[in-house]
């Protein structure tokens, strides 16, 4: 099976949030709740660079060892999914993201959040593959149809990858070469203890 | 109108700098060519961003400012410590406490009353104090079980009853958590308001530290003397209100998540109220057992808020005189200083 990853080309990335777009409009995500975002650092000055992030599918997911009724589970293809009739909405997910992936649809109340959302690397959720249920409470399930992840195969100048790490870490490896730089691997040391060596 | 002359010599030398400052700020300009510079060359690099900063923040287009901030590996840390340092805190602190009150039971047993009842009763706590320690006690043991729940739930109760059963509970316990809080935040501001006076340091203190309270005299004859709180009361008194305060100022935290602080706040919260949460139920536990099980005549202070006057001088002496010096006002009274 392959290992899921993503990977963003911030060299690449035109800050368009063609990405969000897609992501939001395939799942059906509500309003505030943002699977992926567009951070821009560095805005305005020499050398900025736009990096899109979601939830990075880590190896040993700091996300599921805090989760204090273990909702999380990972699959196959190392896709970190959770159940949302587990959640209890504690909100511990989010103090152990790394990357700020887990959202919650609400936050008044004393903190009673709702059921956690996440990316889902377009790969639903426990329940059976590609039915209505499992779009309600998780989107769809491209993954299932054979499919990758649709903000990385929207993505106008292809700076998200999506897929196997091998395959895009090649990828990546191979454009370095070419145009001579590249800003790196972002999340990869930090979510998968290993980098790109180019 | 007016026109701006340049016959003055002065304007011309301005007009000079001027171009001159101009034709050097377009010259690199011009000499740039467009190949052969890195166009990264001052790109930003996330490894030294994170040695730099720590962590990684920048512009975002959507209201959710948290999601500013494109990485926080603090995440592993607070992961680490919560998965593998705090349920060993929690685990010693707790289990720890049960076990050296069990032996303090087996070895040192009950402290006794030596002398019969009298009979007499005295009112120790009224039902205001009574009505506010049960609120803080009833919600402090709802919180505990329910706090625990967070850490050794699903390393106990789980495998058990199920995921579904157990994340069933865990919801209600988690509202039970959020709701009751406020029960206890109120219990204890109560309980700061109607017992701090009477647990400030006084002069039986350190004699009674020193002695142990005679709680180590297994003949039950230590008695040291002791106004209305002893110095053991008075350090379970400072540590509710200090637990207390602390429990609830991170409470209040995570209850309005995000609200006065960021990720790294929160994690700091979060920490700080589960290290304190088990070392305060292992006070707690303490305090139980020495007013129910562990002291005879402890119990009814609390719960029908009157003690026996025998009970009362064994064990707080100088209240005792104190309470009847206030009875009979006319002995005090009748001598003023001259």
């Amino acid at each position: 099976m392959a290992r899921m990853k993503f990977l963003c080309d911030a060299d690449r990335c035109i800050e368009c949030n063609a990405c969000v777009t897609a992501c939001k409009n395939e799942h059906d995500v509500p309003w505030g709740i943002n699977r992926r975002r567009v951070v821009t650092i560095n805005d305005g000055k020499p050398g900025e660079r736009s990096v899109s992030m979601a939830c990075m599918h880590c190896t040993d997911a700091p996300c599921a060892a805090v989760c204090p009724v273990d909702c999380f589970y990972t699959t196959a293809d190392a896709v970190v999914l959770h159940s949302k009739d587990l959640c209890i909405g504690c909100g511990y997910c989010f103090y152990a993201c790394p990357f700020g992936a887990p959202q919650y649809p609400r936050v008044g109340n004393f903190g009673s959040r709702g059921k956690m959302d996440k990316c889902t690397f377009c790969a639903g959720g426990p329940e059976q593959d590609s039915t209505e249920v499992e779009y309600a409470k998780y989107g769809a399930n491209r993954l299932a149809e054979g499919k990758l992840p649709l903000c990385a195969e929207m993505c106008s100048t292809k700076s998200l990858l999506a897929g196997d790490g091998e395959i895009i870490a090649a990828i990546y490896k191979e454009r370095v070469i070419q145009r001579g730089y590249g800003s790196g691997a972002w999340g990869w040391q930090t979510a998968y203890r290993e980098t790109i060596t180019v | 109108m007016r026109v701006f002359k340049l016959s003055r010599p002065g304007s011309r030398v301005v007009a000079a700098i001027i171009l001159i400052v101009g034709l050097l700020a377009i010259a690199p300009v011009g000499a740039q060519a467009p190949s052969g510079i890195n166009p990264t060359a001052q790109a930003v690099n996330e490894q030294q961003l994170l040695d730099e900063l720590s962590k990684i923040q920048g512009r975002i287009t959507i209201p959710d400012k948290k999601a500013a901030t494109l990485q926080q590996p603090q995440g592993r840390d607070f992961r680490g410590f919560h998965e593998g340092v705090l349920p060993w805190i929690g685990a010693i602190a707790v289990l720890g406490m049960l076990v050296v009150l069990a032996l303090f039971y087996f070895i040192r047993g009950r402290v006794r009353m030596l002398i019969p009842e009298s009979g007499v009763k005295l009112l120790r706590f009224n039902v205001i104090e009574r009505l506010a320690h049960w609120t803080t006690a009833t919600a402090f043991i709802v919180l505990a079980i329910t706090g625990l729940n967070f850490v050794f739930g699903k390393r106990i109760l789980m495998p058990l009853i199920g995921a579904d059963a157990f994340s069933s509970w865990s919801q209600w316990a988690k509202y039970a958590h959020d709701f009751l809080s406020w029960a206890f935040m109120l219990g204890v501001l109560a309980i700061l308001v109607m017992w701090v006076w009477g647990n400030l340091p006084d002069r039986y203190d350190a004699h009674w530290l020193k002695v142990g309270g005679g709680l180590f005299d297994k003949s039950n004859r230590t008695h040291p003397p002791a106004a209305r709180f002893n110095a053991g009361q008075k350090l379970i008194f400072w540590s509710v209100i200090l637990g207390g305060a602390t429990l609830s100022v991170s409470g209040i935290f995570m209850l309005f998540p995000f609200a006065y602080t960021d990720v790294n706040g929160m994690q700091l919260a979060q920490t700080i109220h589960a290290v304190v949460g088990v070392l305060m139920i292992a006070v707690i536990l303490g305090h139980i057992y020495i007013g129910t099980l562990g002291m005879e005549g402890a119990y009814e202070a609390m719960g029908s808020g009157t003690v026996d006057l025998n009970w009362a001088k064994q064990h707080h002496s100088v209240w005792v005189e104190r309470q009847e010096a206030k009875a009979t006002p006319s002995r005090t009274a009748a001598t003023p200083a001259e």
